[in-house]
């Protein structure tokens, strides 16, 4: 096996010795691995979902507990009972989802469990505002202590997140999946702040599974799969392609073939809809645009402008100021789901566990939940067990969902297996219009692959497809025309998709450029 | 009706709206720490009933207000604590934990309360219904200078300790919240609960701590009920005070200053009501008027604060057409 570890000897700041950690319920997330780390050094951590790297940093955090195996930091053997611990041997960590509480300021999250204090009893504001201003400049990394957090952008979100780690007094950084709600302008910002750090002597984790970021920033990579390590390597010795052999054993085909789109009717026709949260904020600014038959619509964005907001007025989780929405005509505003359903939408959730399945049921159960009123499934007035059996079965079978049967729990089920439920029940209900939000979100990339192919052989069988995604490769690859959200308003629509980069991409995601209404307007074929 | 409100514009009137509010403002109190940290007392009511039936008792026996006094803030907290031990610890959901309390505030009080005094001293003290008539009072106050002004010393002046301490706490409680680093804890263990422990706040400590600031406050509360509101304990005497703080809590916005001013709002509807039933009115129509304004109030502070919404809406959309005609 090639090894980064060619030195002898070698002293590490962390060498986790073949960690195992089984679950309760039997779950075996690691078994056997080793992991170690050099001092000022970025290394990557990478693997599919379920690979079990998240649980292994877990365990250097101390937020769970090896079941065999230990743990040397700085040359002491640790039982890293909790963060805490963690945090106290100079271990921090920047969580894929924030821990910032968002009506706190800045500063007051920077110290929040350390507050400073004047006559013993009040918090010392300035203080707080001052050490945040202190290692701000230290570490180059701009924040603005008295701003709330719910007010900052995500970038500046993650920036607060290091900086608290650092006035912790971390020298290991774990970075869960950083880059995932960046735009490529604070991606990239991220990277030189990053190399910033590690020529200052810190050591950092970076867990990741985008080949080019981890190609471009570290030094050495840890590949697991299945909860084994498939071994450490340096990072300029080893080709994408030899990585994504290693995370998921075979060749991925990283683009989806796709003929051109003959676009039809217009099946979804949103007008004017205007949005604004209880905080006050608008969240939307006067969307409108078509979805027609036969094409895939695209909506690019940074998390938080406005595309959660979108999706859920149009499944009516959620009811706007103002504005219209039709489906092939009958308005769907604050219409019950069902009848939103009956007229042939289809929706693929962002948060899959909590709208896209129920957990503890069986996943026969849910691929029939939305037809179980079905005169087919139905004898009279008890279910058809024998045609929802073939049904679920046709199911499972069509979509390659990886069971034991189909009574198995979806909850047992590894994250891209969940998705392909809820995709397996959403696309074949003969929808006329499928809002896919988020369709692909940490799931492996066979899964991955599958889906998108999946919404693209619909959308050429005539269905109207609306994609969200904060995924740039995904939305700039499946998608036929494109537009673009910043700030609750459309940034930029684009009707060919073929001749645009990221560059351009990542200019009117941030807001730099917006193109003009009559520009815009084009996405309404009126 | 002239005649009405020449009875409603008297010193007299306005000092009971402020003596009405002070049970509330207590349970208000408890009712905005525990929303702070991320969850529902709704049990405020059991625990005032516990605290004003140990007041009551403990004052008795040890022949002064200040021991019934404090029994009465040691029972709520000690109650307040089992409460959190059961939802936090037990992992019981911490509405039906409230429910139990509240059941038991209503029957089980008055069960101790008649096992208490028959056992040991007869039959006198307490009556067939569970009445005690005997308990001590927790001294008035009389304000120097201000109680010598007209019409204002005679509603500010002479209330209750309990009454100036109900209105100090507002402002304790406030800076508590918001310049303390408890206050910030709590709130950030209330908003998002992963980020305080990931920082080493423990959250169940922050929440055993909000759950016993709400066990103190209703120990004052249920203190004032038996021991200054009224000169002795009855079955279910809290009335749904503990209930009408959490409307209070919510009209308030979750803040100190607003949950204050609705309570002296429910205060007011109740010091009406009983004004009404004074004049004559069916106590029938008179008794629901607090829980009307009750109603009234929560559409009212739906109502503004939609307009309010709305409001910063055009405000934005304002702003956004002058930023695009300077551009």
């Amino acid at each position: 096996m090639p090894d980064g570890n060619a030195v002898a000897n070698e002293t590490f700041v962390v060498q986790m010795k073949s960690i195992t950690k089984v679950y309760p319920n039997g779950v075996a997330a690691n078994q056997g691995v080793d992991f170690n780390l050099r001092k000022g050094e970025i290394h990557a951590l990478m693997g599919e979902n379920g690979a079990g790297k998240s649980t292994l940093m877990k365990m250097l955090f101390g937020l769970e507990q090896p079941t065999s195996g230990e743990i040397i930091v700085n040359g002491e053997k640790l039982e890293l009972t909790s963060p805490s611990v963690a945090i106290a041997h100079g271990i921090g960590m920047v969580h894929q989802h924030f821990m910032l509480v968002p009506s706190l300021s800045v500063a007051e999250n920077m110290v929040l469990g350390m507050v400073p204090k004047k006559s013993g009893l009040f918090i010392d504001r300035a203080k707080a505002i001052e050490i945040t201003r202190q290692y701000s400049e230290k570490f180059n990394l701009h924040v603005e202590p008295e701003a709330k957090v719910m007010d900052i952008p995500v970038g500046m979100k993650q920036k607060v997140e290091i900086l608290k780690a650092l006035v912790r007094g971390a020298k290991i950084l774990i970075m869960d999946e950083p880059t995932a709600v960046l735009t490529s302008q604070e991606t990239a910002e991220l990277f030189v702040e990053l190399k910033h750090l590690k020529d200052e002597g810190y050591t950092i984790v970076f867990i990741s599974h985008k080949l080019n970021e981890i190609m471009e920033i570290t030094d050495r990579l840890t590949i697991m799969r299945n909860g084994r390590s498939m071994g450490v390597y340096n990072t300029r010795e080893v080709t994408k392609e030899q990585i994504s052999r290693l995370m998921v054993g075979r060749d991925v085909v990283l683009s989806v073939q796709k003929d051109r789109a003959v676009p039809g009717d217009t099946v979804l026709r949103v007008r004017d809809l205007e949005y604004v949260n209880e905080w006050g904020k608008k969240m939307l600014d006067k969307v409108s645009f078509d979805v027609r038959k036969g094409e895939i619509l695209g909506i690019a964005g940074v998390e938080g402008n406005g595309q959660k907001e979108l999706v859920d007025m149009l499944f009516n989780f959620n009811v706007p100021n103002s504005g219209a929405a039709t489906v092939n005509g009958t308005s769907i505003l604050g219409l019950p789901q069902q009848k939103i359903r009956e007229l042939g939408v289809s929706l693929v959730p962002e948060d899959r566990m909590l709208y896209g399945i129920a957990a503890g049921a069986s996943i026969e159960e849910n691929v029939i939940s939305d037809r179980a009123s079905d005169k087919r499934l139905n004898n009279g007035p008890l279910f058809n067990m024998k045609a929802i059996h073939e049904e679920s079965d046709r199911l499972i079978r069509e979509f390659t969902v990886l069971c034991k049967s189909r009574s198995q729990h979806v909850g047992m089920l590894s994250g891209g297996n969940i998705q392909k439920v809820v995709v397996a029940r959403e696309f074949s209900n003969n929808p006329a219009l499928i809002l896919a939000d988020q369709p692909t979100r940490g799931i492996d990339v066979g899964a991955t692959e599958f889906i998108r192919k999946k919404l693209v052989e619909l959308s050429r069988s005539g269905i109207a497809v609306l994609l969200v995604s904060a995924d740039l490769n995904e939305v700039m690859e499946l998608s036929d025309s494109l537009i673009v959200m910043h700030n609750g308003r459309i940034a930029a629509y684009f009707d060919d998709t073929s001749g645009l980069t990221d560059e351009i991409m990542g200019e009117y995601m941030l807001g730099l450029k917006q193109q003009s209404d009559a520009e815009v307007r084009r996405v309404c074929h009126d | 009706m002239l005649n009405f409100l020449k009875i409603l514009a008297t010193p007299e009137f306005f000092f009971s709206i402020i003596r009405i509010s002070a049970p509330i403002i207590f349970a208000t109190l408890a009712a905005i720490v525990v929303e702070k940290a991320g969850f529902a007392n709704i049990g405020l009511e059991g625990l005032m009933m516990f605290s004003a039936l140990s007041g009551s008792l403990v004052s008795y026996y040890a022949g002064s207000w200040f021991w019934g006094f404090l029994a009465a803030l040691a029972t709520g907290v000690l109650m307040s604590l089992v409460m959190g031990f059961f939802a936090f610890r037990l992992k019981t959901d911490i509405i039906l934990v409230g429910i139990a309390i509240n059941m038991m505030g209503s029957g089980g009080t008055l069960f101790l309360c008649k096992v208490i005094t028959n056992l040991t001293e007869g039959k006198a003290m307490a009556s067939t219904t569970g009445l005690i008539t005997k308990s001590l009072c927790i001294p008035d106050i009389k304000i120097p200078l201000i109680d010598k002004i007209p019409f204002l010393g005679a509603v500010l002046s002479g209330h209750n300790l309990l009454t100036y301490l109900a209105f100090l706490f507002c402002l304790l409680t406030s800076i508590m919240l918001y310049k303390t680093s408890l206050g910030l804890n709590i709130r950030s263990v209330g908003e998002n609960p992963d980020a305080a422990s990931s920082v080493g706040v423990s959250v169940q400590k922050i929440k055993y701590i909000a759950m016993a600031f709400s066990g103190l406050m209703s120990g004052f509360g249920g203190a004032f009920m038996s021991m200054a509101y009224a000169q002795g304990w009855s079955q279910d005497m809290v009335s749904g005070r503990g209930f009408i703080a959490l409307a209070a809590q919510a009209m308030g916005g979750g803040e100190c200053l607003g949950g204050m001013l609705s309570a002296v709002v429910f205060g007011f509807a109740q010091a009406l009501g009983i004004k009404f039933s004074a004049v004559g009115l069916d106590s029938n129509l008179a008794s629901p008027i607090p829980y009307a304004v009750t109603i009234i109030g929560l559409v009212v502070f739906a109502v503004v604060r939609n307009n309010r919404v709305k409001k910063q809406h055009s405000a934005a959309a304002l702003m956004k057409t002058a930023g695009k005609q300077e551009a």
